[in-house]
């Protein structure tokens, strides 16, 4: 079992949890997080340069790292882990985001047990990318869902014990539907009952679900991964959530977790019923494009600095999912690109504003103003976040929404057109409120004569701050790298059993 | 006679055995022995619950004329309830020992292990009259034990609820059977289910229905279910814990013998859907008052409710599957409820406290506690990766492999309100961890007992989803059973 590289995503965690637990003081509790975080790094980007090589060796398999081992077997329930370049991909995103938020989780009050609800959250998540079996994948994503409930109560701040509550229920609910419509998948895997699997590698190879049972069991499914994915109308979690949690769990939520749900709604939603998928796919576009341009509008009218961006996650997020729903190849690419991009300068974001509002005090815009003469490595940061979020060449967020309307206008009918140019329209939107904010918190008047004594960020904000934006930068300046890491996962199978 | 069949009853008897050497030492051993009666019944139950592990299991054996029966599955569920009970009594030590129990410790015991006998008489039961013993003989001293804390009004007023809903159960049920003895001219189970045949008589669908609200009335199945919250509330903690999971799921696993093997050819035509009636209501209602009870017993009552109605999906599922996950989540239900009654007697022996209120900023003065407390909480809930989780994903697992579309719909349901609970189960966790009022328990350091069923229980959360060999043992009762789906093989399982 442990000679499988994956495995260890998940152990690091839980040996950083084992190690809090016997940590003495704070300083062995950074110790501990700075080190295992950056072990999870590294080990991810160890794993994505041998999962190159792999490929370059010629290893066409849909997944590789594969391994299976008994769990329950009466069930048929394994725990069974494998990668392709998407996931692969996610990995990194995570422990980038681990890593940021470690640092920019230096000065948290209890830090022990902070630290040890955020590692067991990333347990979840990690475990959720590496899982290809549906019982422990789900069971991993619901162990990723529920610290944040203490996370946000405990370490929030505002109205947090109504924004816990909510977030959790409804994130729950979610998974409610989507833990029947695994069930349900799991009966209609393979046509003789006594091969039933839970594995998603072997159900899609069998497509023995048939189309009558998958108009039953997709649309739950992609409404209980949809929920995660901030999908209107099941986004109202969000905004609350976001606001009123810490930094590094606003960062690692919207990071990672909200990708949890979009990479769900691709992985076992779209992947293993792709008839429904295909034949329901208008119903999903329609939520999906209400979420981006309801987002970005939403996010103009706010003055707290968290719901914009809470709203802005609404909106990119959806945009993941609407791509998701092109079925085809450029648009899911930059699905995929758009879910590295927005975790990245979301998770920037919010590491920002939680440095300012460790700061002022405040995360009201009106409030604030000319942080830009005050901290100016936090202004520059913010400027090059908002850059990436409106879509600026040379970042992230560009090269994902290129992708993205380029592929779905590849679609000629008339109603995706018209909703391709609707989402289109949101490029507009976020560029308004982005520069609203830019424009007010940074380059306005100094609202508060107790802001000019407020120091620019420490060393640790800095790591946390410049961690992230390299790799919003790297995507943005080498997209044909990551392009062809998730490229060649489309695998074939999937579009054919559509007839594409 | 043939003697030998005594044999078959080995659990019975030992039981007895320990029920009587506790008896005499109650009432023949010097007055200063007596202070020794907790520790001395409870390590003796321990050892029984060991030697009913290592030979309990006579095989599959029918006794008496066929109204005894046996086999590994029913030892199995007897092994789960000694366990259950073996942690009760390590956790009901301190109350026993206290100054207000100091002359009835014994009764305390010997009323326990009575009613445990009558649980094993209904798990083995074959037919009515001795099923009827075993109910009787399990719920009449349970007033008892209700009533146990006899300078405390709400004690006698359960202990009155209780009594007079059971007697009422018990003669509603009577009512049921001696229809069926009309229809049928028998009481065995398995004679019922030949004379019936397939023809559905409207006598029988009303015997049924007696016999349904018979049981369960002790299941606490909504509308069954208005002596629960009052009888919880009253009885002692111990009594409550014991009433809770015990009690519950020996009824269970009777309920479940009795439909199958005495009605299982009306299972689509009748009770499926009674129960389906029955599971909605129960789920949801139990659901629903939960969220507003302020004592923490109340709140465990209503909460027990809405997981009885989880342990009758097993039921409706009606196959081997079911049957399976049925017991393992009785298994976890037993860790988790007796975690939160445990903490709960420990604050209740120390302060007298149990408004959850009081629960405030527990984590911060015993942070050990709180920390048990939330454990059980997230695993009544079903949060992974405690053995909740697993117990609820595999019991809604076996009810969808009955496959129509309708028990779907029943999932679906169940689901939502596993919502509703992680609500108030949250409301606890919230309360302990997030609440910012002042703690209104001042730190204080448990009982050893105390600590040792705690200690049993959370690793019992922890281990029993995680670690595989529980359900596997579980599963292992019914191997060799090469089609688990149909009511054969679910027939052949129960013996």
């Amino acid at each position: 079992m442990f000679s499988n590289v994956l495995i260890y995503f998940v152990i690091i965690p839980l040996l950083m949890l084992g190690g809090f637990f016997l940590c003495r003081d704070i300083k062995q509790i950074r110790a501990v997080a700075v080190v295992g975080s950056t072990a999870l790094l590294a080990l991810s980007i160890w794993l994505l340069v041998d999962y190159l090589g792999l490929r370059a060796a010629g290893a066409t398999a849909p997944m590789l790292y594969c391994d299976s081992w008994t769990w329950f077997a009466p069930l048929h329930i394994n725990l069974a882990v494998g990668v392709d370049g998407i996931s692969i991909a996610m990995l990194i995103l995570s422990s980038i985001i681990v890593f940021a938020g470690s640092f920019a989780s230096w000065k948290i009050d209890d830090a022990r047990h902070f630290f040890m609800w955020l590692l067991l959250l990333s347990t979840g998540v990690f475990g959720f990318f590496i899982s290809i079996d549906l019982f422990t994948m789900f069971m991993f994503y619901e162990v990723a869902l529920i610290p944040m409930y203490l996370l946000i109560g405990v370490w929030g701040t505002g109205r947090k014990e109504y924004s816990a509550m909510k977030l959790t229920l409804m994130l729950m609910g979610g998974s409610a539907f989507l833990m029947l419509s695994l069930i349900g998948i799991y009966y209609h895997s393979a046509a003789d009952s006594s091969q039933l699997t839970w594995n998603i590698l072997e159900i899609a190879a069998n497509g023995a679900i048939t189309t009558e049972w998958q108009y039953f069991l997709f649309p739950m499914c992609f409404v209980g991964f949809g929920v995660l994915g901030a999908m209107f109308p099941f986004h109202t979690w969000s905004p609350d959530g976001h606001a009123c949690a810490p930094t590094a769990v606003s960062m690692l939520h919207a990071g990672v977790l909200m990708k949890l749900g979009g990479y769900g709604c691709f992985r076992v939603a779209m992947y293993l019923m792709p008839q429904a998928a295909n034949d329901l796919a208008w119903i999903f576009l329609i939520l999906t494009g209400i979420s981006v341009v309801y987002g970005a509008f939403s996010a103009c009218v706010q003055t707290d600095l968290k719901y914009i961006n809470a709203y802005s996650s609404v909106s990119h997020c959806g945009m993941v999912l609407f791509a998701i729903l092109m079925i085809n190849t450029t648009a899911m690419t930059g699905a995929i690109m758009q879910m590295l991009s927005h975790g990245l300068m979301t998770a920037l974001f919010f590491a920002l504003i939680g440095m300012i509002y460790g700061r002022t005090h405040t995360r009201d815009i009106r409030l604030m103003g000319g942080l830009m003469q005050i901290m100016p490595f936090l202004g520059v940061g913010y400027v090059i976040a908002g850059m990436a979020s409106l879509g600026l060449p040379g970042l992230s967020g560009f090269v994902a929404e290129m992708t993205i309307f380029v592929g779905s206008f590849e679609h000629a009918d008339m109603f995706h057109r018209v909703f391709t140019i609707v989402a289109c329209s949101s490029i507009v939107i976020t560029a308004v409120y982005i520069l609203r904010v830019v424009g007010k918190l940074l380059f306005g008047p100094v609202q508060d004569e107790h802001h000019r004594s407020l120091t620019d960020a420490t060393w640790w904000e800095r790591l946390s701050t410049i961690t992230l934006i390299v790799s919003v930068a790297a995507i943005g300046c080498f997209p044909n790298f990551f392009e062809s890491l998730i490229k060649f996962t489309f695998s074939p199978e999937l579009f054919h059993a559509i007839g594409m | 006679m043939d003697y030998s069949q005594f044999l078959a009853m080995r659990q019975e008897i030992a039981l007895l055995v320990v029920f009587l050497l506790v008896f005499l030492y109650d009432t023949f051993m010097p007055k200063k022995a007596l202070a020794a009666t907790a520790s001395f019944s409870t390590v003796l139950f321990g050892l029984f619950t060991v030697a009913s592990f290592l030979w309990g299991n006579p095989g599959e054996v029918s006794a008496f004329a066929g109204m005894y029966q046996t086999s590994a599955t029913c030892v199995a569920i007897k092994n789960i309830l000694n366990v259950g009970v073996l942690i009760v009594l390590i956790q009901s030590c301190r109350w026993v020992n206290g100054e207000f129990m100091s002359i009835r410790r014994g009764e305390f015991y010997e009323l326990l292990l009575v009613t445990l006998f009558g649980m094993y008489l209904m798990i083995s039961a074959r037919h009515f009259l001795v099923f009827l013993i075993g109910l009787e003989s399990a719920s009449l001293p349970l007033a008892a034990m209700v009533a146990f804390d006899k300078n405390r009004y709400e004690s006698h007023e359960a202990a009155i609820k209780y009594m007079l809903t059971a007697v009422f159960s018990s003669a509603v049920f009577m009512m049921g059977l001696s229809f069926v003895y009309g229809l049928t001219g028998t009481l065995y189970f398995s004679e019922i289910a030949l004379q019936l045949g397939n023809d559905i008589d409207p006598l029988l669908v009303v015997a049924l229905a007696f016999v349904i609200s018979g049981v369960g009335f002790k299941l606490s199945l909504v509308p069954f279910h208005l002596w629960t919250a009052d009888v919880y509330q009253g009885a002692p903690t111990s009594v409550t814990s014991y009433f809770s999971v015990i009690s519950k799921g020996a009824a269970a696993f009777a309920f479940l013998v009795i439909l199958v093997q005495a009605f299982g050819t009306f299972y689509s035509t009748v009770w499926e859907w009674m129960l389906y009636a029955l599971i909605i209501l129960t789920i949801t209602i139990g659901n629903l008052f939960a969220i507003r009870q302020t004592n923490m017993k109340r709140f465990l009552a209503f909460s027990s409710i809405s997981q009885a109605g989880y342990i009758m999906l097993g039921v409706v599922a009606c196959n081997a599957h079911g049957l399976e996950s049925m017991m393992y989540y009785i298994l976890v239900y037993i860790f988790s409820n007796l975690a939160a009654f445990g903490v709960i007697g420990a604050i209740e022996n120390q302060t007298g406290k149990v408004l959850m209120t009081d629960y405030n900023g527990l984590s911060k003065t015993n942070p050990w506690l709180a920390f048990s407390m939330m454990l059980a909480m997230f695993s009544l809930a079903g949060i992974p990766p405690f053995a909740g989780f697993f117990s609820k994903f595999f019991i809604f697992n076996a009810a969808i492999s009955q496959g129509s579309i309708a028990i779907y719909i029943l999932v679906l349901i169940a689901l939502i309100n596993t919502i509703v609970s992680l609500y108030y189960y949250l409301l606890v966790v919230k309360a302990m961890y997030i609440s910012p009022e002042e703690p209104q328990i001042a730190t204080f350091r448990s009982a050893c007992t105390e600590r040792l069923g705690l200690w049993i229980c959370v690793s019992g959360i922890i281990a029993l989803g995680i670690v595989r060999f529980f359900y596997d043992s579980i599963n292992a009762l019914g191997a060799g059973l090469n089609a688990p789906d149909t009511i054969t093989n679910l027939l052949n399982m129960i013996g």
